[in-house]
C-alpha cells in the first residue's frame, strides 16, 4: 500500500474522533479512494486492518455505495445528473452529446481512458438542472452549447475538476 | 412582482458581500442565540422548541419538540445529535443553500440543540457528492472551534460539544434516518424496524439520538433567538415558521424561495415568484414535496374539511403551501422540492423516470421493495420503448399497492405513491400510449418514439 502520507495523517486523525472505530470505515474508504483513484481488493484488507475488521466488513460497503469504485475510472469522471428536474431540462440529450463526443456509452470508461461517463441521481441543484459534475467541479444549467463547452475542454485537459 | 419572499432562514445568504466565513457571520449577529441559549436552562429550551410547534423539514414534517421529548434520558447512556445532511430526495436543493451560503448558521442551530438535549457529540452526516459543502463545513467548524463556540468547555458554560462531519458516499437511502444511522456506524445503510430502533431510544451505537433536517435546526436558532411566541407567530397555527420551496422543472425562474407557511399560494408561487411557465406553455402538473409526493393534476378540484371545520375548494393555484393544506389535497409537503411540468410533459416518461430513480435506490432488504420497485421501473421504461401493453396500469397499480405498508422503511411508501398518483390521475395517458402502440404495431409499424425523460 502506497498511501501518500497526508493521507495516513488524516487516517490518523480522524479514527479516534469516533466512539466506535467501525464508523470510520467510509470516511477511510473516501480517503483511500481518493489517494489511489479506486479500491483495490489490497486497499480493502488494508483498510479492514487498520480499523481491527474483517475485510467483508469494508467489501459490503464498497459494493453498496455507488461512489465508491473497485476499478479506475477515466481521466475525468463525468456524472450526468438524469433525474427528473434535470431530466425536464434536457439532461438525456446533454448525456448523448458526451456519450457522441467521447464514443463512449454512459455507465463505461472510454477506449482511451479519458473519460468515466456515469448517470447519477439527484445532486441537489435542480433550479440549475441540468447538473453535470466534472470530478469534484459541479456544472450547472448545461445545454447543448455548455456541454460543447465542457466537451472542448475536457478534450484539451483544460476543464477544472475541483 | 407582487408576492414579497420573506427570508428567516436564507436572510443574509444571498445579501451582496455576505460572505460564508466566521467573522461575516458574528458580525450579523452570529453565535448570539447560542450564548442566550447558555443562560437558559437546557430543559426550558426543549420546551421553547415544542411551544414554537416547529416541525421537521426533512419530509415527514413531525414536530421537532415532540421528537426531543421521546428522548431516553433515563437509560444513562450518551445522547448523540445528527444533522441530515442527504439532501436526496430529488428536487430539493434547500439545505445546499445554508450549506454553501451559511455554514455558521447551522453550526449555531446544532450547538443550541446538542446543548438542549445534551448531546456531547454530533454529526453532520452530508451526502458524498457535497465536495465543496464538505469543505466548507470542515473550515467553519475550525472557525468555530478556534474561538471557543464549539469544543471543550464552550465559552466557560462547562459544557463541551464536537461536531464531525461524515460524508456519504452517493446512496439515497442515507437520508432515511435508520439508514444514516446505519451508514454512520460503518455499515450498508438498511434501515432499521420500528420499533423497536425509534432511534430517540435505540439510536446510533444503541444509543439515543435525534435526527433534524439541516433547515430543522437552523430553525432552532431563531426559536431561541426570536422566542417561541414570535416564530410561532410566523406562519399559521399547526404550520410554523418559514419553508424553503425548491421549484424547479418548467417554469421560467426556477430556484429557492422562502416564505412563512401558507404566505404563498401554489398558483402565486409558479406565476408571480418564479415568472410563470415557459412561452406558449401551459401547466399541466405540480410534485410539491419531493418525487415521493403524490403529483396533483392542473385541472383538478380539490374539496373537503380543514381541521377546523372549515370547508375548502380549491383548484391547484389556489392551495396554500404549507404542511397541512398540501395533506388535505391528499399530497404533501415533503422536503419542499415543488416540480412543475408543463403541457409538452410525457407522464409515461416521467413517471418512468422516477421509477428508475426508486428501482436504483432501494436497499433491498425487504422482498416487497426490492423486487417490485425495480418490476415497476421494468414496466413503465418498456412502455417508454415501443412495447406498452393495456394491462400495464392495472399491473403498475397492483404491484405499487403491495409494496405500500409492507415494507420495513417508509421507501417503500415514496417508491409507491408516485405509481399510484400518476395512475390515479393521468390513468388516460397511459392507456392512450397502450393503444396507439397496439394501432402501430397493427399497421407494422415501428412503435418505439424518441424519449425525452428516459
Ligand atoms: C426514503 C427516505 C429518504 C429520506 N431522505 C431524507 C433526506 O435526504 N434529508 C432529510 O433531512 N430527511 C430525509 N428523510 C427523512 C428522515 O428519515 C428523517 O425523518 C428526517 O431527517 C428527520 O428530520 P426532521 O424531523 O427535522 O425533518 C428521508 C426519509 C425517507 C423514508
Ligand atoms: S423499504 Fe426498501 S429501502 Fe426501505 S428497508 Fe425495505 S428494501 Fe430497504
Ligand atoms: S434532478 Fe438533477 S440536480 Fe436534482
Amino acid at each position: 500500500m502506497d498511501l501518500k502520507q497526508s493521507t495516513l495523517d488524516k487516517i490518523d486523525q480522524l479514527v479516534p474522533r469516533y466512539p466506535d472505530m467501525r464508523s470510520a470505515a467510509l470516511p477511510l474508504c473516501h480517503l483511500v479512494q481518493e489517494d489511489l483513484g479506486y479500491l483495490s481488493n489490497e486497499s480493502i484488507e488494508w483498510i479492514a486492518k487498520r480499523l481491527e475488521l474483517e475485510p467483508i466488513n469494508i467489501s459490503e460497503i464498497v459494493t453498496f455505495y455507488p461512489m465508491l469504485k473497485t476499478a479506475a475510472p477515466g481521466r475525468y469522471q463525468v456524472r450526468v445528473c438524469r433525474t427528473l428536474s434535470c431530466a425536464l431540462a434536457g439532461a438525456y440529450k446533454t448525456c448523448k452529446q458526451f456519450e457522441e463526443a467521447f464514443d463512449c456509452k454512459v455507465g463505461s470508461t472510454s477506449d482511451d481512458g479519458l473519460v468515466s461517463l456515469e448517470y447519477v441521481e439527484c445532486h441537489a441543484d435542480c433550479g440549475r438542472a441540468p447538473v453535470v459534475m466534472v470530478g469534484e467541479k459541479e456544472y450547472t444549467g448545461v445545454k447543448t452549447d455548455e456541454a460543447n463547452e465542457l466537451i472542448e475542454k475536457i478534450k484539451s485537459g483544460t476543464v477544472e475538476t475541483e | 412582482m407582487a408576492i414579497e419572499e420573506k427570508r428567516l432562514i436564507l436572510k443574509y445568504a444571498d445579501q451582496e458581500g455576505y460572505t460564508n466565513d466566521i467573522d461575516c457571520y458574528i458580525k450579523h449577529g452570529g453565535y448570539e442565540a447560542l450564548k442566550k441559549g447558555f443562560q437558559m436552562k437546557p430543559e426550558d429550551i426543549c420546551q421553547e422548541v415544542l411551544d414554537s410547534g416547529v416541525r421537521g423539514r426533512g419530509g415527514a414534517g413531525f414536530p421537532a419538540g415532540m421528537k426531543w421529548k421521546f428522548l431516553d434520558r433515563k437509560s444513562g447512556k450518551p445522547i448523540y445529535l445528527i444533522c441530515n445532511a442527504d439532501e436526496s430526495e430529488p428536487g430539493t436543493f434547500k439545505d445546499r443553500q445554508i450549506i454553501h451560503k451559511d455554514p455558521h448558521q447551522l453550526i449555531e442551530g446544532m450547538l443550541c440543540s446538542a446543548y438542549a438535549i445534551q448531546a456531547k457529540l454530533a454529526f453532520i452526516y452530508i451526502r458524498g457528492e457535497f465536495f465543496e459543502g464538505y469543505k466548507i463545513l470542515e473550515r467553519a467548524i475550525e472557525e468555530a472551534r478556534a474561538k471557543n463556540f464549539l469544543g471543550d468547555n464552550i465559552l466557560g458554560s462547562d459544557y463541551s460539544c464536537d461536531i464531525i462531519v461524515h460524508r456519504g458516499a452517493g446512496a439515497y437511502i442515507c437520508g432515511e434516518e435508520t439508514g444514516l444511522i446505519e451508514s454512520l456506524e460503518g455499515k450498508r445503510a438498511n434501515p432499521r424496524i420500528k420499533p423497536p430502533y425509534f432511534p430517540a431510544a435505540l439510536g446510533l451505537y444503541q444509543c439515543p439520538t435525534i435526527v433534524n433536517n439541516v433547515e430543522t435546526l437552523c430553525d432552532v436558532k431563531h426559536v431561541i433567538t426570536m422566542g417561541s411566541k414570535e416564530f410561532a407567530n410566523i406562519g399559521t397555527p399547526g404550520n410554523t415558521g418559514t419553508r424553503i420551496w425548491c421549484v424547479s422543472g418548467h417554469v421560467q425562474k426556477p430556484g429557492y424561495y422562502e416564505f412563512p407557511c401558507a404566505g404563498v399560494t401554489l398558483g402565486e408561487l409558479i406565476y408571480d415568484v418564479c415568472g410563470g411557465l415557459l412561452p406558449g406553455r401551459k401547466l399541466k402538473a405540480v410534485i410539491p414535496g419531493g418525487s415521493s409526493s403524490k403529483i396533483l393534476r392542473a385541472d383538478e378540484r380539490f374539496k373537503g374539511k380543514k381541521k377546523d371545520g372549515t370547508e375548502f375548494d380549491w383548484g391547484i393555484e389556489d392551495i396554500p403551501m404549507d404542511f397541512d393544506s398540501l395533506s388535505l389535497v391528499g399530497s404533501m409537503s415533503g422536503s419542499g422540492g415543488v416540480i412543475i411540468m408543463d403541457d409538452s410533459t410525457d407522464m409515461v416518461e416521467a413517471l418512468a423516470n422516477i421509477n428508475y430513480f426508486y428501482a436504483h435506490e432501494s436497499c433491498g432488504q425487504c422482498t416487497p421493495c426490492r423486487e417490485g420497485v425495480p418490476w415497476m421501473k421494468k414496466i413503465t421504461t418498456r412502455m417508454c420503448s415501443g412495447g406498452a401493453r393495456e394491462e400495464d396500469v392495472d399491473l403498475l397499480k397492483s404491484i405499487a399497492d403491495q409494496i405500500e405498508g409492507r415494507t420495513i422503511c417508509a421507501f417503500g411508501e415514496a417508491a409507491s405513491w408516485p405509481v399510484q398518483s400518476f395512475i390515479a390521475k393521468f390513468k388516460d395517458e397511459f392507456e392512450a400510449k397502450a393503444k396507439e402502440q397496439a394501432l402501430l404495431r397493427k399497421q407494422g409499424e415501428d412503435t418505439a418514439k424518441e424519449t425525452s425523460l428516459i
